[in-house]
């Protein structure tokens, strides 16, 4: 619908900035909460803009019919005089699809195309261009004036338009009512508080209410090297980052978000078994198809502009381990297994088990030659390991003799296949000597403990070799036989951080995070990559999975704290 | 005399009026679902009896069920009246009464429904609903064709399962 972004001219737009080319613009989040505040201050005078989606839960709102979806925005002059511009420029389906926006009187404005409906119910005056698609309008306040707008997007159904004014107001103290309540929860006590609850609340928005899945990031194809092809769309949900992902939720309290999330992961994977996607989209759909919008310029000139994903199609074993562990984590905390999941499960091992020699595109889904991956074999053996696990807790009932065997054969292969013992490291692929950034989470999945001399000569070696000013490239550049250019990840960098507070490198752990959170932008959100020179975000943003390893990396390092001063503490105080 | 003509006939008013209304229901749903239209008349009908979604989601499909109903008893007595009992007649029927409903009840519908915003007033705290406008076209282009498919077929239904029992 708005994809300026990625064309500005073509792209649609919804702004309300500043007339005053003079006026600087600051952002923030109210509190902790979801409800985004920017403040223009201009030679004249301030203007505050004021954006949320309402949550409209508790006693007051039960007989109110509420919006499908609803943007709400606030505009208010809160001192001297200021000139707002706003435009609303909607360009359904990436610009392909021309809609006319119709006058609805006092009801607003109407964007009909197919069976979506936008509309923008609103007490600032605009005008419609001759071309009936973009509606500008100038407004001048003084001190005091407000104007609102309520956009509202409908499919399928009849519209629903709520009012404005004073009604506006009750949906936004609602709303921050309930961001407050629901961060309230957070158990996460430590010195990164701040960044950790907006991470939350990052994630929180990433998810759909409506099925419980985490989409990767709300954005398609902003490139991880800019000006280049890396441009991805990541609006799916990938099963790789389930575990991480539940463990984030369940971690900080937030059990009814993880169990909803392995709700969805048990829905939408019965569709494919035995065999896993790569991705699903948000309603469990597995077709996905990628294509290039060539009418798009694309993010700063970065083309082909993509959507839909051809990762779907691709084989990655490590699926299974991360969706078989994230829902060994779930059931160990008292989640309910039905018989039908724990069938399901089985067949999974069993299709592990015959499957696991093959070669795959791993973790980083290189579209080249299939390997044998050193995480995919991980990934498999956490799958057995798990599956063992639940069947020792009598949660499910496997073939004990074969999958252990299967075990061992795999932990066999990764110790000789995945290890050059001329430099004493894992290695990325089996029979290879290349390292990459996924063989870190050989010890956080618990194959190998930190400290083993395997484990911490490889963490150094991929410091070493894929490390640049504080942050680690996922591989060396060029590895997925695409032209060099792409940018640092950011999880894997917090992956490092965790491991160094693991080795008890606390300084070094804690001033390479803060690093990391100093490469957020202006209200704490993180892309998937960064550039390691400048710092700058490079792909999708907000990105989950970064989220995901900020939460993880200030856990563990509050745990090694901990650990820390208990060791220190006199023995009549432990 | 058309009174006591629907009494003796009631059984196979009831059972053909069911079958009737939950084919008309079929295309109608269909189509919000295929996307063709974004109305719902059983949405529409239980918003007036509350604002709470799904509450008023199964008290107007059971409104609408019960007045599927009744209008399959003034089919029958129209078309007893005119001596036509068959399909055709019954889709006539079908297509005035879509007709009545697409012209004259949708666009009065914002004034008497207690949660349908009107375009002078706009929405208030309870009135919030989009109104259908002119022949439902708020709720899409093809509303008009799809509400004419859902009544006719209703009515030839209804028609030709009359004529039968009058035959039989």
């Amino acid at each position: 619908m708005f994809s300026a972004l990625l064309d500005q001219q073509k792209g649609g737009r919804f702004s309300i900035t500043a007339a005053e080319p003079a006026a600087a613009a600051t952002r923030r989040y109210i509190g902790d909460t979801n409800v985004l505040e920017t403040t223009y201050r201009g030679p004249a005078g301030t203007l505050r803009v004021t954006d949320f989606m309402p949550v409209l839960a508790g006693p007051g709102w039960e007989d109110t019919l509420q919006a499908q979806r609803e943007l709400v925005r606030i505009v208010e002059c809160t001192e001297g005089e200021f000139e707002a511009e706003v435009v609303f420029a909607p360009r359904p389906d990436f610009a392909r699809i021309d809609a006319r926006i119709r006058n609805r009187g006092a009801l607003g404005w109407a964007c009909a195309f197919s069976n979506h409906q936008l509309v923008l119910h609103t007490d600032a005056r605009l005008a419609l261009n001759d071309d009936a698609d973009t509606l500008c309008g100038r407004m001048r306040l003084t001190a005091g004036d407000r104007r609102y707008f309520s956009l509202t997007y409908v499919q399928h159904d009849i519209a629903t338009i709520p009012p404005l004014g004073e009604a506006a107001d009750r949906r936004l103290e609602s709303t921050l009512r309930w961001w407050e309540e629901w961060t309230r929860h957070c158990t996460y006590e430590g010195p990164y508080r701040d960044s950790v609850v907006r991470s939350l609340l990052a994630l929180k928005l990433m998810t759909f209410q409506l099925s419980g899945a985490v989409v990767a990031a709300p954005t398609a194809s902003l490139p991880e090297d800019i000006g280049g092809i890396r441009n991805w769309d990541y609006r799916y949900c990938w099963l790789r980052d389930a575990a991480l992902t539940f463990s984030a939720f369940a971690d900080l309290g937030y059990a009814a978000e993880g169990d909803a999330f392995i709700g969805w992961l048990l829905h939408a994977t019965r569709m494919t078994l035995p065999e896993l996607q790569v991705l699903y989209d948000v309603y469990g759909g597995v077709r996905v198809p990628e294509e290039e919008l060539d009418h798009l310029e694309g993010y700063r000139g970065s083309r082909p502009v993509r959507i839909g994903n051809e990762a779907c199609s691709q084989l990655q074993l490590d699926t299974y381990g991360a969706l078989i562990l994230a829902v060994h984590n779930y059931a160990l905390r008292g989640g309910t297994l039905e018989a039908a999941d724990a069938r399901m499960l089985r067949r999974m091992g069993d299709y592990v088990c015959r499957h696991w020699r093959n070669a795959d595109k791993g973790i980083w889904e290189l579209r080249g030659e299939a390997r044998h991956n050193t995480h995919s074999k991980l990934m498999c053996w956490v799958a057995l390991d798990c599956l063992l696990s639940l069947a020792e807790e009598g949660r499910l009932r496997v073939p004990r003799q074969r999958f252990e065997a299967q075990r061992k054969a795999l932990a066999e292969a990764i110790e000789t296949q995945g290890f050059d013992e001329e430099k004493g490291t894992y290695t990325g692929a089996f029979d290879m000597d290349y390292v990459e950034a996924g063989l870190l989470l050989l010890s956080i999945y618990g194959f190998v403990d930190t400290l083993n001399p395997r484990m911490t000569e490889t963490c150094y070696r991929i410091d070493r070799e894929l490390g640049a000013n504080g942050l680690i490239y996922r591989h060396e550049q060029g590895k997925d036989g695409l032209p060099p250019g792409e940018g640092a990840f950011v999880i894997c960098s917090f992956w490092m951080v965790e491991h160094l507070a693991v080795m008890g490198e606390e300084a070094q752990a804690v001033e390479r995070f803060e690093h990391l959170l100093g490469l957020a932008n202006d209200v704490g959100l993180l892309a998937e990559e960064a550039d390691p020179e400048d710092g700058s975000a490079l792909g999708n943003f907000p990105q989950a999975y970064s989220h995901v390893g900020l939460i993880r990396a200030a856990v563990t390092i509050e745990e090694m704290r901990k650990r820390r001063r208990e060791r220190e503490a006199p023995l009549d105080e432990r | 005399m058309i009174i006591e003509q629907i009494t003796t006939q009631w059984e196979h008013i009831a059972l053909w009026g069911l079958v009737a209304t939950v084919a008309m229901t079929a295309v109608l749903q269909g189509s919000q679902s295929m996307g063709l239209t974004r109305l719902s008349l059983p949405f529409l009908l239980g918003t007036a009896f509350t604002g709470v979604r799904s509450r008023a989601s199964v008290a107007g499909f059971l409104a609408y069920m019960l007045g599927g109903w009744l209008f399959a008893g003034l089919y029958y007595a129209i078309m007893f009246n005119l001596g036509i009992l068959a399909w055709w007649m019954g889709a006539v029927i079908g297509g005035v009464h879509a007709l009545f409903l697409l012209v004259a009840v949708l666009p009065v519908l914002p004034y008497a429904h207690p949660r349908i915003a009107n375009e002078y007033e706009g929405p208030g705290q309870m009135r919030r609903l989009e109104p259908p406008g002119f022949m439902g076209l708020n709720y899409g282009h093809r509303t008009p064709l799809t509400t004419l498919a859902g009544h006719l077929l209703y009515g030839a239904i209804l028609g030709t399962t009359y004529g039968l029992v009058q035959a039989g």
